[in-house]
């Protein structure tokens, strides 16, 4: 008995929207002009955190106290070969630069994607087995969120003294509950949308079911999340160096240099400025790329 | 597609009666045998210390299902069709019951077993927007099933999945597009062809054209019945929608609040349905009255069904049926087999004007 509509065999219709270009074959090059900009930020920052100690034109700790507080190459009264002038001690402010922020990326990139992984992994323990397990992670979450992680981490370096891997660690654990809680909370709603059911009437692993489509689906956010998180993570540097609990001297980072410069903030101004600078444009090209990104992974976003 | 069938019904002693004995299908050829299969979910208490209230979305029904045959589940939204399909193939846990599949039985089995078992026993879903994954092409997604029960050589399964997405009627350059690039029939199409690449025996199909334009329906419901012949599958076929189902079912399986009320083959259920819901059911559909030589008395029933979680005591439609006697509202009918084929849970099915 069959319906009296076409068969079954019969050609589909041509999709009218058949000529619009896939999402994922347009090329990435064809990306807004602003995030042509922060791309190539981005891409000089690596390049710097990479290379640092390739391209700085003196030793960053070399101090020469005979050319303290030289301004940069703007003004009559500079050096010649220290492009941005010296700082109190008169070491080369570009040579401390490229090092603080090789410190200040690899610190808060690393930090973040603890953080990331760590939550996102939690989170997703919490969604899967529902129960004790997700009562046991969320009182974390909210036990972390209640306590300022600031005063934390004055503790426990306070307590431990500094050392460079336990303050790696803290910058991970700094934000990780944002992590868990938003990915609890979007693990939850994609494993009630048919394809996840579909997938486990296939007979898929919980393990397959994740990785494949679910953390896919979900990334988008995520994404967001890192790009919101890097900031705060290299604030958080800033904050501790600034007090004198984080990247400890000779060593330098750009928190610990916005904390020195701030001193001689009326007659030296660049010196914070110039770290603070980096700090803000850095982390403003993160936002718009991962924005950008975020988008872009999105095949549905279009 | 296969005619014989086979009504059994456990009866309150656990005893099983054949009413149709003259159709000699044996045993062995049951695909998947379900006894007694209940679902309670518990619900939000409504008090702060008051008893925990229960919502009985399946209050133990049992079936065979013969290979080759389809049996179609109708009913109201909420009278638990879908819960039926999601328990079958154990998408939920039933808190009674047993299910058999080719004479294995998976009440027992853990999740491991069950997962090498859905090789066989596949689900075709009602919305299949939302059952693809936004983000992988559909070529990919039908391939998925070989991946995950292994089926072939990995270089080999897209070229299966292309193969399957061809027999569905998406050929050529769709097998490459992300789900949101095609139409509602064609994303139906690409659930169909993930569910059969496995190659199952069984499937359930929830609602499957539910969603989709009518005329779509159309080439939808004939596309499932090609592959049920092409493959020799077994349907469980759940739909609200009886034209549809009177296409495809070989059984019709009536249910209401929970329970089967009528289970008959579809040419006796359309022509002369026995229980006062399924005459209802049946009375509203328009061509239904005109086709078959004898109309269809309807039945107007008064109201909405109540809910699961109070159903009335006695037979769950006594409130709405316009044939209720006190027995009806004392005693719950059990199915018991009539005169004329089939089986109904109606006190006065004989004796109804």
């Amino acid at each position: 008995m069959r319906m009296s509509a076409e068969t079954t065999s019969a050609p589909v219709p041509a999709d009218p929207n058949a000529d619009a270009p896939a999402p994922r074959g347009e090329p990435f090059w064809r990306m807004p002009a602003l995030v042509w900009l922060a791309a190539g930020f981005l891409v000089l920052v690596a390049l710097i955190a990479t290379f640092a100690q390739v391209l700085t034109p003196f030793a960053y700790e070399d101090t020469n106290l005979l050319y303290r507080l030289k301004p940069p190459f703007w003004s009559p009264l500079s050096m010649e070969g220290h492009v941005l002038g010296t700082d109190k001690l008169g070491r080369d402010l570009l040579s401390r630069l490229l090092v603080a922020t090789q410190v200040s990326i690899a610190l808060a990139l690393l930090g973040t994607l603890i953080g990331a992984v760590l939550g996102t992994a939690l989170g997703i323990l919490a969604a899967h087995y529902g129960g004790i397990v997700d009562e046991i992670v969320m009182m974390l979450v909210d036990w972390q969120a209640a306590m300022p992680f600031l005063i934390i981490a004055l503790a426990v370096l306070a307590f431990f003294g500094n050392n460079f891997y336990l303050f790696l660690a803290l910058m991970g654990l700094a934000g990780w509950e944002t992590y868990a809680r938003l990915t609890r909370g979007l693990v939850l709603s994609a494993r009630e949308q048919g394809y996840a059911l579909a997938v486990r009437a296939l007979g898929a692993r919980p393990w397959r079911l994740y990785t494949r489509h679910i953390l896919p689906n979900v990334i988008g956010p995520l994404i967001v999340q890192l790009t919101l998180n890097f900031p705060q993570t290299i604030l958080l540097e800033t904050s501790l160096s600034f007090l004198g609990l984080g990247i400890q001297p000779p060593l330098t980072s750009l928190g610990q240099m916005l904390g020195e410069g701030r001193d001689y903030l009326l007659t030296s101004w660049w010196l914070a400025v110039i770290p603070g600078a980096v700090i803000f444009i850095t982390t403003l090209s993160m936002s718009l790329f991962g924005d950008w990104l975020r988008t872009r992974l999105d095949p549905t976003q279009r | 597609m296969s005619t014989a069938f086979v009504e059994s019904v456990d009866v309150s002693g656990g005893e099983i009666i054949r009413p149709e004995t003259t159709l000699d299908t044996a045993p062995t050829d049951s695909i998947l045998k379900v006894r007694g299969l209940t679902k309670r979910f518990p619900m939000p208490r409504d008090r702060f210390f008051g008893p925990r209230p229960t919502l009985t979305a399946v209050a133990g029904i049992s079936f065979e299902l013969v290979a080759g045959e389809t049996l179609a589940l109708v009913g109201e939204s909420g009278c638990g069709k879908s819960t039926v399909g999601n328990l079958v193939l154990n998408l939920i846990a039933p808190t009674e019951g047993t299910i058999a599949f080719e004479g294995e039985d998976l009440s027992r089995a853990d999740a491991a077993r069950w997962r090498a078992r859905r090789r066989d026993m596949q689900l075709i879903f009602q919305d299949s927007g939302s059952a693809l994954d936004p983000r992988l092409t559909i070529d990919r997604q039908v391939a998925e099933g070989l991946d995950i029960h292994a089926i072939g050589t990995v270089s080999d399964r897209l070229d299966r999945a292309h193969r399957m997405l061809e027999a569905v009627g998406l050929g050529g350059d769709l097998v490459g597009r992300y789900p949101h690039e095609l139409s509602g029939g064609q994303q139906q199409r690409a659930v169909i062809a993930r569910a059969l690449v496995v190659e199952p025996k069984l499937v359930v199909c929830d609602e499957p054209v539910a969603a989709l334009d009518v005329s779509v329906q159309a080439q939808v419901v004939n596309l499932l019945q090609d592959l049920q012949q092409a493959y020799g599958l077994t349907y469980l076929f759940i739909s609200h929608d009886l034209s549809v189902v009177r296409h495809v079912a070989d059984r019709v399986a009536v249910m209401y609040l929970g329970r089967f009320v009528e289970v008959a083959r579809r040419d006796v259920l359309f022509a002369r349905p026995a229980h006062p819901y399924s005459r209802a059911l049946i009375g509203a559909v328009p061509a239904a009255r005109s086709r078959h030589g004898r109309k269809v008395h309807p039945v107007a029933l008064a109201g909405e069904p109540p809910s699961p979680m109070f159903p009335p005591i006695g037979c769950a439609l006594n409130p709405r049926c316009p044939f209720a006697t006190d027995r009806c509202r004392r005693e719950t009918p059990e199915l018991r087999s009539l005169a004329g084929g089939g089986l109904v849970a109606c006190h006065h099915a004989e004796g109804l004007p």
